[in-house]
């Protein structure tokens, strides 16, 4: 049953990822990249990692998605302008996905049956990011607060233009 | 327990279904089982929400001295159904204009991710439909796709009131989430668990044999509760803050350009949306399916459940007929200002409760935090003009 259900996963998410490259309207690609978010959280679910599941569709559906779509719509005064071919998205795709076989061919094949991992319940990763890993949450927290605040000053008015152009 | 047969006669009624299946393969009777859950969570809020909406329109004829629908059936409780047939041979209009596939798909995945929410909360004894682990991330999780299911519709009907309307929606929904969020942190603090059954079964038991330990009764939870009610109200965008929906400045919203039964889904999403929030209120603070004095313990968890619902439903339905609105630059001003560092302070006199050892110096201790920040907040957040006393210079 759950092969069924990976190829089902697979198989829509790979469609929605080709959909998010090759869709001519912005839109539409980021709705498809929310659904690729979808069936990646859908991934971690049949891993058993509910919680990694769960942040993936809260952070990247709840939040990310909803970034992508919002600039779009701020940044562009034509969003549903056909962009063309862009040849320089080629390359850069090809660099990765070379980069990404390189590293995989690159590294030792794991033994086929996977060691019993017991299930890690939400409460033992809280207790790990408060205990072990509490410097680099920190340091997390401390990074996205600064950059809260450099968009913040990025996007504040100037008091003394606002008069003049009054 | 004497009550215990009629507790537990829908999981034994599941339980009898599933009989049927003895000879089915392996895999059949978990997918039989989340069937019926589906079936009898579809079934009881689909009806809950045909009964809502006929009692709202009641109550609110009753609180402004009016009849309300009392036509059809007996004192007008088929109008659903009227309604229901009304809004499906309606014409469904979609603009020439639009995006068809967003258009089309935005009420379809606000409904799913409405319905997708009501499966994690326990509405009785072992009657969890969804038992997993994170139970209350997944409900967040799911409420947190609303927001794109909105901006689908008011970006698919390519039309300039829809995509303010969810401009305004998504704004006042995402302001909100982080106070609906950190109100939920402290029960989960002190339950220290993600599961919305652990933490029912946290508020059970009676402090002196007759107050209930529901996490309401406490300061900090008196005060999450408060602060996730209002936040609530806001995700439903239920009065007072349903500024994205107002007839004179942006027709309906994102809702503008649905007809028929899509705009019945979005109405239904709605409905489904606030049965949700209002569930997982109870069960958070409430003591979910806990009966209220041990001598009522007799009474059936679930209609103890839908009994505290219930009274939500009618505070949210009250509320609509007593407030004006607020307008959106005050909902933001309120969200930032004074709802998130409210609910920073919840989970802080939460944390004083529980190290001062859940008992009565923690209770005023845990008091005297939330009272303190309440009281520098409304100072300091005071903008209103002092008036001097009215004078009257012509008509004397």
């Amino acid at each position: 049953m759950n092969s069924v259900a990976f190829i089902v996963i697979a198989i829509l998410t790979l469609a929605a990822a080709l959909a998010a490259a090759s869709l001519p309207k912005l839109i539409h690609a980021a709705l498809n990249f929310a659904v690729t978010f979808v069936g990646v959280a859908a991934f971690f679910f049949l891993l058993g990692a509910e919680f990694v599941g769960l942040v993936q569709v809260f952070v990247y559906i709840g939040a990310v998605a909803v970034l992508i779509v919002f600039t779009i719509l701020l940044t562009r005064r034509d969003v549903d302008k056909d962009r063309g071919f862009n040849w320089s998205g080629v390359v850069v795709a090809v660099a990765v996905f070379g980069g990404l076989v390189w590293a995989i061919l690159g590294t030792p094949s794991l033994p086929v049956v996977a060691p019993e991992i017991p299930a890690l319940p939400v409460k033992r990763i809280g207790e790990v990011l408060m205990t072990s890993y509490v410097w680099p949450l920190q340091c997390v927290g401390l990074l996205l607060t600064a950059a809260l605040i450099g968009a913040l000053i990025l996007v504040m008015e100037d008091r003394e233009e606002v008069k003049k152009v009054k | 327990m004497s009550g215990n047969v009629v507790d537990q006669v829908f999981i034994r009624i599941k339980e009898w279904l599933l009989s049927w299946l003895t000879g089915a393969p392996n895999w059949a009777v978990p997918i039989a089982s989340s069937l019926i859950n589906i079936a009898a969570l579809l079934g009881v809020f689909l009806s809950l929400f045909a009964l809502m909406s006929v009692l709202e329109r009641k109550i609110l004829g009753r609180m402004q001295n009016r009849y309300g629908p009392n036509r059809v059936g007996p004192f007008g409780l088929f109008q659903p159904i009227a309604d229901g047939i009304k809004m499906l041979i309606k014409e469904d209009v979609v603009p020439a204009r639009a995006d068809k596939i967003v258009h089309f798909l935005a009420p379809i995945l606000i409904a799913a991710t409405a319905i997708l929410a009501l499966g994690v909360i326990p509405y009785g004894r072992n009657m969890t439909p969804f038992s997993i682990d994170g139970g209350i991330l997944f409900f967040f999780a799911v409420g947190s796709t609303t927001e794109l299911a909105v901006f689908m519709a008011g970006w698919g009907s390519n039309n300039k009131f829809s995509m303010l309307g969810a401009m305004r929606a998504i704004a006042q929904m995402i302001s909100y989430e982080l106070p609906l969020i950190i109100t939920v942190l402290p029960v989960i603090m002190v339950v220290s668990s993600l599961t919305p059954d652990a933490i029912v079964a946290a508020q059970d038991g009676y402090v002196f044999g007759f107050v209930p330990r529901w996490f309401v009764l406490t300061p900090w939870g008196a005060a999450a509760f408060i602060l996730f009610f209002v936040s609530g109200l806001v995700e439903s965008n239920r009065t007072p803050f349903d500024v994205p929906e107002g007839e004179s400045e942006i027709v309906a919203g994102h809702m503008t350009e649905y007809s028929g039964f899509k705009y019945a889904t979005f109405f239904m999403a709605e409905y489904i949306g606030m049965f949700a929030i209002s569930g997982l209120a109870v069960t958070l603070f409430l003591g979910g399916w806990q009966a209220p004095l041990p001598f009522l313990e007799f009474v059936p968890s679930y209609l103890w459940f839908f009994a505290k619902l219930s009274a939500l439903l009618f505070v949210y339905i009250w509320i609509r007929g007593t407030l004006p609105r607020t307008r959106i630059d005050q909902i933001m001003n309120f969200a930032w200002k004074f709802m998130l560092p409210m609910a920073f302070t919840c989970v802080i006199a939460a944390a004083v409760w529980h190290y001062a050892g859940h008992g009565l110096p923690g209770w005023f201790a845990s008091f005297g935090v939330i009272a303190l920040v309440y009281f520098a907040l409304s100072t300091l957040l005071d903008t209103r003009k002092k008036f001097a006393p009215r004078t009257y210079r012509f008509a004397e």
